[in-house]
């Protein structure tokens, strides 16, 4: 556990900022010999599970557990009554029990955790304890909640089934319609989207014996998971260390709690033994956070010529029974609920409620992915209505940089929508449309659509939005980088080594990566937010300025160079380019103290500087961002007139990424972004009836394939960022954004029909061709 | 319950104690330490856990590990000689094929299986015989892009 990674068998030659290097982790991938969470096993190891309650609500009146205790095999079957803390996560809110005392509040409430000598025995156990749940009544409905008299999910919760509301006004607010000649309305409904990472919710905890509790995890933020931990189960802080490997995939799905607290807990009761915890694909599926089901009602209007005057707005987002990061999903919804578009007037609501659903939480784009659904749909219903080119209609209305938002933020940062979108009138696939349209076959109709898209990066106006780089020369004369940010598979590790070695000029070979890890690494906040390469690259260049400069003086005292100003790094050495004299930085590692040989800088992203008319609750969630990403998506699909079915043919992606510091990384996130964008528009139906998950496995909730997959191509769109490493903004959630209206655009333009409830399954395409309602 | 079994690993032979209902999954992560070889999903539906069998690609998750006597297996650890990379885990490295990298070890076995029986597919047809392994990182374009990579590479060869 916590291993340093090192790096054979790469080319030659120093690493360089734009250069399409093989990615640091890639061969330890490609043979197996990676060690993910999920890959440790040892003799004496403890298996540990979750009784959970199977009902979507209800009072917890008896949990019986003597049978499972007696059974050969059982080491020990724990309850709320077990736990010496708050017995409460969350990362805003903590109203999430780790086991549940009083309550279960939805389907995945884990009631009792099992330890057993083996797997078998485990679910024996498991099935051995007995429940005795009073049935209440639940609510499944986002408005239904907010009316008086429903069931309330926290009775202690002031605000009712309401977790937090908000609302914005700018320029006159709804007034402003009575001046627009055109006004057009929607209301749009998007499902919960499953992350669906292949490794599921998985890790291993020991209790030491100084009594530390070391938790691997499959994790995107192990040091607040430390500090939840710690108070969830009564331990001072530093008795807990989180250790976070590459995940297996987590797409939010890792922000924040898993399996750490039931390990750690089960750890103190396992006599000093390993535990193992891992998650089941259907539990994963019914306990796991997901993408916000959202209902979303919307009104924009605008003058006869196109120019946007006036958007009103009401988002109602489904959190489940915990907050998880509702508050903070729907807080960046918000403030991305207009697009990148000047609207001066505006009117927006919001609700993130409390339901008996399962629960809701961060999923890559965080709220965003759903109102630019809605958004950019209205934008193509808008062009319909004035008979425009619905990209002329973004173009004559998109932000520019020193231009303020809807909701009132001055974009401060480089501004690329324009850029993007002119990317996309000018290719092919835009300018062919018409040609490839007419060239259908029979019984199938061709369509071409756009998005338009904007994604803000970081926390925020309140919330720190920090890094501190750690950075090494070793004694044998490697540079080691302490990574504070997980690589949950985005590849920002394998970023850093390409910023520190360019820098100090040095080849992948001499780079060493220790991964985030509470002890040996320095708190750089969460794997999220569209933020790892950013913050923690701007301050992991400051930690490679600072060594750069110790490594030169060093070696100029040693060669007795007058000064540093000859003196250069060279892969593996220093040169003196005066002299021609060198010095192996094996040497200077091993001549240098550690103090010397070790460099920490600190970065804090900047925050939005408006002063928003909004409350500091609203703040606090997030609202006010200013780094900001743009991008523009073209959809070309082709809809099967007999079946429904939607074949996405071509997709183009233009993105404002700032500087590409490896375009196949940069490749790499936007192809993903749009791969699991696509899911979410056309296949990924997560079914919850009553509270129940009826799609609770990769059999009956369908993702991409290679077959579905169109030919993607991504082009950068590279606007230098003055505040970003090198000029790099984060690209990691942006795509995802786009596939859902583009195609629903194209589907429009394929065939008259609009799709106002995702996903555009065949069935629902098919019920829309013949002009009957969908549901 | 348990009865010893021996199997054929990349080559070697393992003698293990096995219950008659433990997947070949388990046997190979759990007692033979191969933890290249995924889970999942335990169910058959996303190929992160295949390993050759006599050359062909099966789900180990599907398959109980007694019924694997007498085949010669090959996991990801046994496709690299030597240390010498495998030219497919050459492009996968090159071409960006992965990104987390925990689809990866049956991706490439998959593909193992696919060139062996058609050096020269094309992209239609790799696409569909790729499509029993899934991968949530990357849209598939580097993973197809670093199968059809590798078939240049092999010229061929197996």
């Amino acid at each position: 556990m916590g291993e340093v990674r090192r790096h054979k068998r790469h080319s030659e030659g120093a690493l360089h900022i734009g250069a399409s290097t093989p990615r640091a982790d890639a061969y330890a991938k490609v043979t197996g010999a990676e060690k993910f969470a999920a890959d440790y096993y040892s003799s004496d190891m403890v298996w540990a599970g979750v009784k959970r309650g199977a009902a979507p609500h209800g009072v917890i009146k008896g949990i019986f557990t003597d049978e499972a205790c007696k059974a050969p095999g059982v080491i020990a079957v724990l309850t709320h009554r077990d736990i010496r803390g708050s017995n409460r996560q969350g990362v805003v809110r903590k109203d999430q029990p780790v086991l549940a005392d009083k309550k279960v509040r939805h389907c995945g409430d884990a009631v009792a955790l099992v330890l057993a000598e083996d797997r078998e025995t485990l679910l024996r156990a498991l099935d051995l304890i007995r429940l005795d749940l009073e049935a209440l009544p639940g609510v499944f409905d986002v408005e239904e909640a907010l009316k008086d008299g429903a069931p309330l999910v926290h009775e202690d919760n002031a605000g009712g089934n309401t977790l937090l509301e908000a609302h914005i006004q700018t320029g006159d607010g709804l007034t402003a319609f009575e001046r627009c000649d055109e006004v057009i309305e929607g209301r749009f409904e998007t499902p919960w989207q499953e992350h669906a990472y292949l490794e599921t919710e998985v890790g291993w905890a020991q209790q030491q014996n100084d009594g530390k509790v070391v938790i691997v995890a499959s994790t995107q933020t192990p040091f607040r998971d430390r500090a939840e931990v710690a108070e969830a189960i009564g331990l001072d802080l530093e008795q807990v260390r989180v250790i976070a490997p590459y995940t297996g995939g987590a797409f939010g799905g890792k922000d924040g709690i898993t399996v750490q607290t039931l390990l750690a807990l089960a750890a103190l009761h396992s006599n000093g033994r390993p535990v193992k915890m891992w998650w089941e694909r259907e539990e994963s599926f019914i306990a796991g956070t997901k993408r916000h089901p959202t209902r979303l009602y919307y009104r924009l209007g605008a003058k006869g010529d196109g120019v946007l005057h006036a958007l009103a707005a009401r988002l109602y987002f489904d959190t489940g029974p915990y907050d998880h990061l509702g508050g903070v999903v729907m807080t960046l919804a918000l403030e991305h609920a207009g697009g990148a578009y000047r609207i001066p007037h505006a009117l927006l609501d919001a609700w993130c409620v409390y339901t008996n659903n399962p629960i809701g939480g961060a999923f890559r784009a965080f709220g965003v992915t759903q109102v630019t659904a809605a958004m950019e749909q209205m934008m193509d219903m808008l062009a319909a209505r004035l008979d425009m080119d619905p990209l002329e209609l973004r173009l004559k209305n998109a932000l520019t940089r020193g231009e303020k938002t809807c909701v009132g933020v001055t974009l401060t940062g480089s501004t690329g929508l324009v850029e993007c979108l002119e990317r996309v009138e000018r290719h092919p696939l835009r300018t062919e449309r018409y040609a490839w349209k007419a060239a259908a076959g029979p019984f199938k109709r061709r369509g071409v659509g756009i998005a338009a898209l904007m994604h803000a990066a970081g926390y925020g106006t309140v919330v720190p939005d920090y890094a501190n780089a750690k950075i090494e020369l070793t004694p044998e004369g490697k540079i080691r980088i302490y990574c504070g940010v997980v690589d949950m598979g985005q590849g920002n590790a394998s970023a850093n080594a390409q910023i520190a070695g360019s820098i100090l000029n040095q080849n992948m070979d001499s780079m060493e990566l220790v991964l985030p890890d509470t002890d040996r690494t320095l708190p750089s906040g969460s794997a999220s937010a569209s933020r790892c390469t950013y913050t923690f690259g701007n301050a992991l260049i400051g930690a490679a300025e600072i060594l750069k400069n110790r490594i030169l003086q060093k070696a100029a005292d040693l060669l007795m160079a007058p000064s540093t100003d000859d003196l250069t790094l060279a892969p593996g050495k220093v040169v003196n380019r005066a002299t021609g004299a060198q010095i192996p930085l094996s040497r200077l590692g091993r001549l240098m103290a550690e103090s010397e040989r070790t460099a920490i800088s600190h970065f804090r992203a900047p925050v939005a500087k408006d002063r928003l008319d909004v409350t500091d609750e609203l703040r606090l969630h997030g609202l006010g961002h200013a780094v900001i990403s743009y991008g523009a998506h073209l959809a070309a699909v082709e809809v099967d007139e007999i079946t429904g079915a939607v074949e996405v043919v071509s997709y183009l992606s233009a993105t404002d990424c700032g500087r590409a510091l490896n375009p196949q990384i940069y490749e790499q996130q936007i192809h993903g972004g749009i791969c699991q964008g696509l899911g979410f528009a056309l296949f990924e139906d997560f079914r919850v009836e009553q509270g129940t998950v009826k799609s609770p496995d990769l059999a009956t909730y369908i993702i991409p394939t290679a077959p579905d997959t169109p030919n993607m191509e991504s082009l950068p769109v590279e606007l230098h960022e003055p505040t970003g490493p090198f000029g790099l903004k984060g690209v990691g959630e942006i795509a995802t954004n786009g596939p859902a209206p583009a195609v629903a655009n194209a589907l429009a333009d394929a065939c008259g029909i609009r799709m106002f409830r995702l996903p555009m399954t065949p069935e629902r395409v098919l019920l829309a061709l013949r002009g009957r309602e969908t549901r | 319950m348990k009865q010893a079994i021996a199997l054929e690993v990349n080559g070697d032979t393992y003698e293990v104690l096995v219950s008659p209902n433990q997947t070949l999954l388990e046997v190979l992560r759990e007692k033979l330490g191969l933890t290249g070889t995924k889970k999942g999903c335990d169910l058959g539906a996303c190929g992160a856990c295949t390993v050759l069998l006599d050359g062909a690609a099966y789900l180990s998750c599907l398959m109980l590990a007694v019924d694997a006597v007498g085949k010669k297996i090959v996991t990801i650890e046994g496709l690299s000689q030597g240390g010498e990379l495998h030219p497919l885990q050459k492009s996968f490295v090159e071409l960006g094929g992965l990104q987390c990298g925990f689809c990866t070890p049956g991706i490439i076995m998959t593909a193992k299986a696919v060139l062996d029986e058609e050096p020269q597919p094309t992209e239609e047809s790799l696409k569909k015989k790729m499509a029993g392994n899934l991968c949530r990182c990357t849209g598939y374009k580097k993973v197809l892009d670093s199968i059809m990579g590798a078939t240049a590479r092999m010229g061929g060869e197996r």
